[in-house]
């Protein structure tokens, strides 16, 4: 079992790379509300000229199960040229921390 | 936050960009407790035993790929070497390889490895029959893989089994000549084979093994190179140690889906398998990797060495990422499946002699060379010696996978498809008559195991 499988909160990462418009957090923010996910941090920089968000998310209860929203969320970024993907935390702790 | 914006970047990256992948989550499964009075009941008991064990296999697999967001690009099952519960009758073993086609079909996996023989001492009557019936077995199924092991360090080379997988390679060529002599892509002949091995065509589970196992096999060429094009110029320490970091990284995620696999099937986790598989996607390529360390072309003079310092650092870096590492573990170097060394032997600086010299410093062998359809069983079989020589002197593991494809020049290219990718057909010195190495195949017996000490 993974380290977030045996906290009770499971944990997801947003990551967001592309141009930057008006509304990017807005459309995302509002998909992450309406399957109840509640967000618990969000940074937003830019990486050699590229919009940059990565946001951490509990993906603990998400309504509808987690697959769907993260396609859901996935197109939504095509729909806004961006690329948008969700996973849990665990890649990334996996592979940056020892 | 958490963890640095730029180390998700980074992993992001390494995914969409430079196909970072798990290559392959392979399931073992012992198929001992399904021998049976006659070759029906063994295969019934063999279906069910397969289709039990991984039915949920596929399944678990997609649910990692989307919360991870990492691909794993294949599901495997490899079973016990069929020649270790085979009747003495080709037929029967024949009829054993369909059952495994069924049961492959059925639980929806690409390939399941293990119609395989472990001979490199001598055969049973049952070992005998399923080799002979190799050829038939592959034209039968699609998904069968097939493997023998030749030669170990310790028993030597059985010279007897080498002069027959000659014949076997051709007789599989030639039963799938029209397409290209795909059948000897499902072949591959070993010496110190691992029972670990998530890998096809090679992949079985050996009989020391637990009776079920999720192993592991991670991949990810295109993300070194990445990492090493930002340390151009700079010396081998900063090369290897660059590496290291990656390969680190790459084999966390491989033992993080092997974690996640095993507690989610209810199967012990075996291995992770440290390698860099590449595939023929431009920017998965390991050849692209030595060319990127400053040899202008994969094959020229300095190959080897930088081919020796990737795969060490892959082994050192991916040590301490996994709890059990097993399998091939190092660099990968099948030339049909990799676009750098396609075109390195398109524009000649790759041969089959600089790829032998390649294979005693990596973790394989001779893997995926397409060679004239006229080249002879006895040229094949003292090819096959000379790999098996190198892998039980330097107590490593080898191995060939060869095809002569039928009808089929030197320039020629033949098309394989998927993850197998399109090899050009490649130059082999073959001598007629008195010059050829027929003699030295046809004496036959067991070539001694070396020695272990005075070691030069």
């Amino acid at each position: 079992m993974s380290a977030a499988e045996k906290n009770n909160m499971i944990k997801g990462v947003l990551t967001v790379l592309g141009k930057d418009r008006v509304g990017i957090i807005a459309a995302l923010s509002a998909m992450l509300a309406d399957a109840n996910c509640n967000i618990l941090d969000i940074s937003q920089t830019t990486m050699d000229d590229i919009f940059t968000m990565t946001m951490l998310v509990d993906v603990s209860d998400v309504k509808g199960g987690f697959a769907p929203l993260a396609q859901a969320l996935k197109a939504k970024g095509d729909e806004m040229g961006l690329s948008v993907q969700l996973c849990h935390v665990d890649i990334f702790n996996a592979m940056h921390k020892i | 936050m958490f963890i640095s914006t730029d180390e998700i970047i980074q992993t992001v990256r390494m995914i969409q960009q430079e196909h970072l992948d798990i290559r392959t989550v392979t399931m073992g499964v012992s198929l001992l407790s399904c021998v049976r009075g006659d070759v029906d009941s063994t295969c019934r008991a063999v279906y069910d035993k397969i289709t039990s064990c991984a039915a949920r296999l596929v399944e678990v697999c997609r649910g990692i790929e989307v919360e991870l967001g990492i691909p794993i690009v294949n599901k495997r099952v490899a079973v016990t070497p069929i020649g270790m519960i085979a009747p003495a009758d080709p037929e029967g073993c024949v009829k054993l390889a369909e059952t495994l086609e069924r049961a492959a079909t059925a639980v929806g996996i690409n390939f399941l490895g293990g119609y395989s023989a472990l001979v490199h001492k001598g055969f049973t009557p049952a070992e005998r029959a399923l080799i002979s019936s190799i050829p038939e077995a592959l034209k039968a199924t699609q998904k069968v893989c097939a493997s023998v092991n030749v030669a170990t360090t310790k028993a030597g080379i059985n010279m007897d089994a080498v002069r027959e997988m000659g014949q076997v390679i051709k007789r599989a060529a030639m039963l799938s000549a029209d397409t290209g002599g795909s059948c000897c892509a499902r072949l591959v002949v070993l010496c110190n084979a691992p029972e670990d091995n998530p890998f096809m065509a090679g992949a079985f589970h050996g009989p020391g093994e637990p009776d079920c196992v999720i192993n592991v096999g991670v991949s990810g060429p295109g993300a070194v190179k990445a990492a090493i094009e930002h340390v151009r110029g700079q010396n081998f320490t900063v090369l290897a140690e660059t590496i290291k970091k990656t390969a680190f990284k790459i084999t966390r995620a491989g033992q993080l889906v092997a974690e996640l696999a095993s507690s989610r099937l209810g199967v012990p986790a075996g291995i992770v398998d440290l390698s860099l598989a590449p595939t023929p996607a431009v920017g998965d390529s390991v050849a692209r990797i030595i060319e990127e360390m400053g040899v202008g072309r994969c094959g020229a003079p300095g190959t080897t060495a930088a081919l020796a310092l990737l795969n060490d650092a892959v082994k050192k870096g991916g040590l301490m990422a996994s709890s059990h590492v097993g399998g091939l573990s190092g660099a990968f170097i099948p030339v049909s499946e990799d676009e750098g060394m396609i075109e390195a032997v398109r524009r000649g600086s790759l041969c089959i002699e600089k790829l032998e010299a390649m294979t005693c410093v990596c973790s394989v062998g001779l893997d995926m060379i397409v060679v004239p359809g006229d080249t002879e069983a006895h040229t094949i079989s003292a090819i096959i010696a000379d790999e098996a020589a190198l892998g039980m002197v330097n107590t490593k593991t080898t191995a060939v996978r060869i095809i002569p494809a039928p009808g089929k020049k030197v320039g020629d290219t033949v098309e394989f498809g998927g993850l197998l990718g399109s090899g050009p057909v490649m130059s082999v010195r073959q001598y007629s008559d008195s010059d050829s190495s027929a003699a030295f195949v046809e004496r036959g017996g067991r070539i001694p195991a070396p020695m272990q000490s005075l070691r030069n």
